[in-house]
């Protein structure tokens, strides 16, 4: 598994976890942070620490986030945690890795009834 | 008075009584060196420096002119150091117009307790007006003695 | 024909160890109008003082150039020697050849040349100097300060201590403030009206103070010295010369269901009220507003009850104009309105309130007559949850970036006297820092926790939600032991945020007073000068300039106090002469100087002009109040036909000088 980086994972989020204050306040208001591991307020410190791989490992806490954007809407200092949440989500989908579909096989998967923009944007999805 | 030929740049440095100037003293108490090229004209304020002053000293000769005054908020006059960026956004790029480059005219915030910043900073904005060599594009050649 | 001299100083070593003095001398003797050049090894003692004035007299010299050190040094010293000399101030220039040159250039060639240069720079000046006079202008011996909070009133007593008369203009029908509202105060947990009030009746029977309640400024004109103010007082239906303070007209006036400002609508007052028993002046008011007679002339028993004769439904708003030499802003803070915070259920829930709340519930003249009760069904609260920094240290723009500072001492102060009344009460803190510092402050805090057991957790609230059986189901973050803590509260009290009070914006425009992104009041210097606004004549007290707490609000208060009476014993002001003119004949009338002048110094008027051909014109020019103009020059650049000019900097004299260095 290929290292995702800090620096990486602000990129995609676009979230500065420098301006967190440590009040906790997005873990009080989270919904699901009972079925988490890692509550929002640890996705910041932890991002900011740069220890992205356990947050990349755990699924529990990955998908038991609703994205509701609670914490974000409560947060003091709009530092959007789910955004981090998100990040981490899309770090792990980039890190599967695989190419799904390639140029060459098109041709033979190609359903004639298909719309094109459906073929191009499973391209986009399905290849790296 | 030179004597080699080396390009020695002519700057002038208007500094505002309240913060650069007194930061350009506070450089000279900690003997911070930067060159002899630059020579500091004392104003109020920021806001008080004409467009027409910086004109006139491309217009005799001048390789470079730069700006200073308290930071933004800092200003002993409220809002003179606003003014002046403003002023002088209009007038750098109207001036990089006529062909005298972005990097001979510049506008610095440095405090009264900011020596080791001003020294700094004239250091490298000599350097960068020397690289450029002589502002020939604005002289005035009749204002020229012999 | 000007007439030069030239004083260069060695400074020791100090500028003769890097410039030769005496070639900077003889090269500075050539330049044109240079009668007299020399170098001396101290200029600024006392003999190289008295070869300046020597030369002066000897040479009826016009001008008299000084190589030394900075002029932030000794530009004040060798103006001193010239004027004793018989030499105007103002015809004396320095030349910075010390710090900013001998002490930065370690070559001895280069740096002479440079000091020969900054030589000629201030030489070319030098010959363009005018001679200039300081203005005067007269003082008027009075002071005004707006609003009479704790920091209103403490200013206005200590200037009234020190002969000079004083007036209080207050917006609500008494003085006191929020001061008067709190119960106890931290650190040393004294009764806040106990302290308070007798200043209030200090203020009452000061003879240097006047107190205008129920008032308003309305308009400022003039300037430091010279303050032109305008008060509206407002009609409060009742002869303040008659009312004794009685209090009958309040107990029979049947419109008695007005919520009651004073304990922030927790119980109702009547139509015709006195805020509270300790008011000063003790005079009630009608608000017309809830007034039947008023409203619809249908009542009229305060008018038939009063034995006084006070009531007069017909008064009418008055306006006052007032002369003062200095003016006092103290217009103080208000906490911010929480209804952007839904998570909290402020307007869900009757039992989530604010502090300030809070202090009425304890307060013995409260609603609860001191009680600590629900305000939804009267029953003692067992768990109560404070919650700090809400709407403080908040960039998500609900709220303020700044820190609210009192907070963290009043909740301590809350929790505190809340376990001591009712040990019986669980009481939480959720803060994110607790901050204190500030003398015993420390000391305070800690006893709240290791003393009297109240909880301090460090997290902070997410949500309140109110609960069928009419408690509140509290979720918060325990960050030190990683847990989401659910706590059924009885009680939730809010810290929230102080902001500046709504007038103090309008009132800074009237006052051309600086003012920051929060609308707190600048100062003329945020650490030497903390008291002053960089407007003349203007000063700040207590938190119309900052967050701060009494202790630190009195001392700013009586800080602005010595302020203003430095300058109401002054008979005349002294002005710094070099300060922007206008040329009339030169001036458009277009305004854009007046815009651009942060003091308001800049004003058009129509005046008459005698033209060429013997007609007469008026045309609209500007003139600047010599008095407030402070000299930044800002006015000079926007002036698009060159009328505007500044004394001692002029055009001219600047370009002189860019001249001489670019030769």
């Amino acid at each position: 598994m290929a290292q995702v980086s800090k620096e990486e994972i602000i990129r995609i989020s676009g979230v500065n976890p420098l301006k967190c204050m440590r009040c906790g306040k997005c873990s009080a208001t989270c919904p699901s942070y009972e079925e988490m591991e890692y509550h929002p307020h640890q996705f910041v410190y932890m991002v900011e620490k740069g220890e992205i791989e356990p947050l990349l490992k755990s699924a529990d806490s990955l998908y038991h986030c609703l994205s509701c954007f609670a914490c974000v809407e409560r947060c003091p200092r709009n530092v959007e945690p789910a955004k981090l949440v998100e990040a981490i989500r899309l770090a792990v989908i980039r890190q599967q890795g695989q190419n799904h579909l390639k140029p060459e096989t098109i041709p033979e998967v190609l359903d004639e009834d298909l719309p094109q923009q459906a073929i191009v944007s499973a391209f986009r999805k399905y290849s790296k | 008075m030179q004597v080699n030929n080396e390009f020695k740049p002519k700057i002038i440095a208007f500094c505002c009584n309240w913060c650069s100037y007194a930061g350009a003293d506070l450089a000279g108490t900690n003997r911070l060196n930067y060159p002899a090229d630059v020579k500091i004209i004392r104003v109020p304020c920021s806001c008080r420096i004409n467009p027409m002053f910086i004109l006139r000293a491309f217009q005799r000769g001048a390789d470079g002119v730069i700006l200073c005054g308290c930071h933004p908020g800092d200003c002993h006059y409220t809002s003179g150091n606003y003014f002046a960026r403003r002023r002088m956004t209009l007038l750098f790029s109207m001036l990089d117009y006529l062909g005298i480059e972005k990097e001979r005219t510049r506008v610095e915030w440095v405090s009264a307790a900011e020596g080791a910043k001003f020294a700094a900073t004239m250091n490298e904005f000599v350097e960068t007006v020397t690289k450029l060599g002589e502002n020939k594009r604005l002289e005035d050649l009749r204002c020229k003695e012999n | 024909m000007q007439k030069i001299g030239v004083f260069v100083c060695h400074c020791g070593t100090n500028i003769a160890g890097t410039v030769d003095v005496h070639a900077v001398a003889e090269a500075l003797k050539e330049e044109p109008g240079v009668v007299f050049s020399a170098d001396y090894p101290y200029m600024c003692s006392e003999a190289g003082q008295n070869m300046i004035k020597d030369a002066i007299r000897d040479y009826q010299l016009t001008g008299a150039v000084i190589c030394s050190c900075s002029p932030r040094m000794h530009e004040a010293t060798f103006r001193k020697a010239a004027t004793s000399a018989g030499l105007n101030p103002y015809l004396v220039e320095i030349a910075n050849i010390r710090e900013q040159c001998s002490w930065i250039h370690k070559d001895m060639p280069t740096a002479t040349e440079k000091a020969i240069i900054l030589g000629k720079a201030a030489i070319a000046k030098v010959h363009l100097n005018a001679p200039l006079t300081a203005g005067e202008s007269p003082v008027t011996k009075r002071a005004l300060v707006i609003r009479g909070g704790i920091a209103g009133i403490q200013t206005a007593l200590d200037i009234a201590e020190a002969g000079f008369p004083v007036d209080i203009v207050e917006k609500q029908p008494t003085i006191g403030g929020k001061m008067t509202q709190l119960d106890k105060t931290f650190p040393t947990l004294d009764c806040a009206a106990c302290i308070l009030t007798p200043k209030m009746v200090d203020c009452a029977q000061n003879e240097n103070i006047k107190i205008y309640s129920y008032s308003e400024v309305t308009d400022v004109k003039g300037f430091v010295g010279n303050f032109r103010v305008t008060i509206k007082r407002k009609a409060r239906y009742v002869d303040e010369t008659k009312c004794t303070g009685c209090g009958i007209c309040t107990e029979k006036c049947p419109m008695k269901k007005v919520p009651n400002e004073f304990n922030l609508g927790m119980n109702n007052r009547t139509a015709v009220y006195i805020p509270f028993a300790q008011a000063v002046p003790k005079v009630a008011t009608i608000d017309p507003e809830h007034c039947n007679m008023l409203k619809n002339g249908k009542c009229g028993v305060c008018a038939k009850v009063c034995t006084a004769g006070a009531i007069d439904y017909k008064q009418k708003d008055e306006f006052i104009e007032q002369e003062y030499g200095a003016i006092v802003v103290a217009t103080g803070y208000n906490p911010i309105k929480l209804d952007r915070y839904d998570e909290f259920a402020y307007s869900q829930s009757k039992d989530v309130i604010t502090s300030l709340e809070f202090e009425r519930l304890t307060n013995a003249a409260g609603p609860t007559s001191g009680q600590l009760l629900r305000p939804s069904d009267g029953k003692h609260p067992h768990t109560i949850v404070f919650v700090q920094c809400v709407g403080s240290r908040d960039t998500s723009g609900c709220g303020k970036e700044y820190c609210s500072k009192i907070c963290c001492m009043y909740t301590a102060k809350h929790a505190m006297l809340t376990r001591e009344k009712y040990p019986d009460t669980d009481v939480y803190v959720f803060y994110i820092d607790v901050r204190t510092p500030g003398k015993n402050f420390d000391e305070f805090y800690r006893r709240a926790v290791e003393e009297y057991g109240v909880h301090y957790i460090k997290g902070m609230v997410g949500k309140v939600a109110p609960r069928a059986d009419g408690t509140l189901l509290v979720q918060a973050s325990d960050l030190i032991s990683n847990e989401q803590l659910k706590i059924n509260a009885d009680l939730v009290v809010l810290a929230a945020a102080i902001e500046p009070d709504k007038t103090a914006r309008p009132l800074a425009t009237m006052l051309t007073a600086s003012m920051d992104t929060n609308d707190f009041f600048t100062e003329a210097h945020p650490k030497l000068r903390p008291v002053e606004s960089p407007t003349a004549g203007i000063f700040l007290s207590g938190t119309c300039q900052g967050p701060k707490d009494i202790p630190e609000t009195v001392s700013q208060a009586s800080a602005a106090a010595a302020k203003v009476i430095g300058l109401l014993v002054k008979d005349k002001l002294t002005c710094n002469p070099c300060v922007a003119h206008s040329d009339e004949w030169m001036c458009n009338g277009c305004s854009s100087c007046e815009k651009v002048c942060p003091y308001g110094a800049i004003t058009y008027s129509d005046k008459e002009f005698k033209m060429p051909d013997r007609t007469i014109a008026i045309r609209r020019v500007a003139s600047v109040n010599e008095a407030v103009c402070q000299g930044c020059g800002a006015c000079t650049v926007a002036c698009p036909s060159g009328a505007m000019d500044l004394k001692g900097f002029s055009n001219r004299q600047i370009m002189a000088e860019v001249d001489a260095i670019c030769k």
